[in-house]
């Protein structure tokens, strides 16, 4: 529901490296997101082409790389992987875990048509 | 964020956009730039804004969020009746149409801003700023944002809030932290609401509600309230009473 707004979000991020790059178009954008940030992947591909419509990364792929909860245990200390809605250790069982991964909504790359000058990035 | 310019580059990642890096030319001409950057970040910028905002006039700034329904505006009345004549409170009321929740309140004495998100299923912290131009913040000990009745979309937004309340009312059934998980790991204090209607009710088990707020591995306190026979409201009205008095 609200992927559309987070698609906004990201054009306008895509659009502000583009624009430094001095790049004509974008062609690929990374987006790693957890389940535990509250967007939904698929929602998020259909809200794309609406946010990206007549912007420099009007013709650009998203891809979504989906990341695993992992947790890490305050009591024991040990790592483990977990479900969205049981963040329990699967070592002692304690319930008073810290996500390790699994709740990024992160831009990670993006991949630019007819970069200017070149040189260094300013991200 | 770098503290000092904050850019994003950081020891971390400083590689990645040196000559050399991740900025590669690739066989096509087309070139990688490595960004790390959250999505929400601009949200999360604004945010940290309304937050210092917060804090400098001395205000104790509180997120309401439930699914449509869930006696937010009911909870703010009944805290109104009790709370009103010791604490200067404002509301900011976000719904998608009409002014009834502000009308509700306003009928109390108290000042009311609403912000009409239209389609928008949250609010955001930029409309949250837009907001705080109406209040004079040094007249006030506490804002309550009323966030639009939905518990998904508005876990995923920072307002500037210090603390954010998740309202789970008795006929919703009390296995909603394992439904939406996303919205009660967000939460700092989770209010069982309508808990008049548990004897009527009979399967609603507010012991299973904080098992499930556990297993997402949530320690937040969890009280059982009724705004409308003013039942378990203490503990909810102490707490807040606290929060103004940490900030003073």
């Amino acid at each position: 529901m609200h992927e559309l707004a987070v698609c906004q979000a990201l054009i306008g991020q895509v659009a502000e490296v583009a624009r430094e790059q001095r790049a004509i178009s974008v062609t690929d954008i990374y987006v790693s997101v957890g389940p535990l940030s509250g967007v939904e992947g698929p929602l998020m591909q259909n809200a794309f082409p609406i946010a990206a419509a007549g912007t420099v990364a009007g013709e650009a792929k998203l891809h979504l790389q989906e990341t695993a909860i992992r947790i890490c245990c305050e009591e024991c200390g040990e790592e483990s992987e977990a479900k969205m809605n049981r963040l329990v250790c699967e070592h002692c069982g304690h319930w008073r875990t810290r996500v390790v991964s699994g709740d990024e909504l992160m831009l990670q790359r993006v991949v630019l048509d007819g970069a200017g000058a070149g040189g260094q990035a300013h991200v | 964020m770098c503290d000092t310019c904050g850019c994003n580059v950081t020891p971390g990642n400083e590689h990645l956009v040196a000559a050399g890096g991740h900025l590669a030319h690739t066989s096509t001409g087309s070139e990688a730039v490595e960004v790390l950057k959250g999505l929400l970040d601009a949200n999360d910028h604004q945010a940290v804004h309304n937050r210092v905002h917060f804090d400098k006039h001395k205000v104790f700034a509180v997120n309401l969020m439930s699914s449509p329904g869930a006696g937010k505006t009911s909870l703010l009345e009944a805290t109104i009746d009790a709370l009103g004549s010791d604490l200067r409170i404002a509301v900011v009321e976000g719904d998608l149409e009409t002014e009834n929740d502000a009308n509700r309140i306003r009928e109390k004495g108290v000042t009311a801003i609403q912000i009409s998100t239209g389609s928008a299923c949250h609010l955001d912290a930029h409309m949250v700023h837009s907001a705080l131009h109406d209040l004079d913040l040094d007249a006030f000990d506490i804002v309550f944002i009323e966030n639009v009745g939905n518990l998904v979309c508005p876990a995923s937004f920072d307002l500037g809030q210090h603390c954010s309340i998740a309202l789970l009312s008795t006929p919703e059934g009390h296995d909603k932290p394992a439904k939406y998980p996303v919205m009660f790991r967000a939460a700092e204090l989770v209010l069982i609401t309508k808990a008049d209607l548990l004897e009527v009710l009979g399967d609603f088990d507010p012991a299973e509600a904080e098992s499930y707020l556990r297993q997402i591995a949530n320690p937040a306190p969890v009280f059982n309230v009724s705004a409308k026979t003013g039942a378990g409201l203490e503990s909810w009205l102490d707490w807040v009473r606290r929060g103004v008095a940490e900030r003073q």
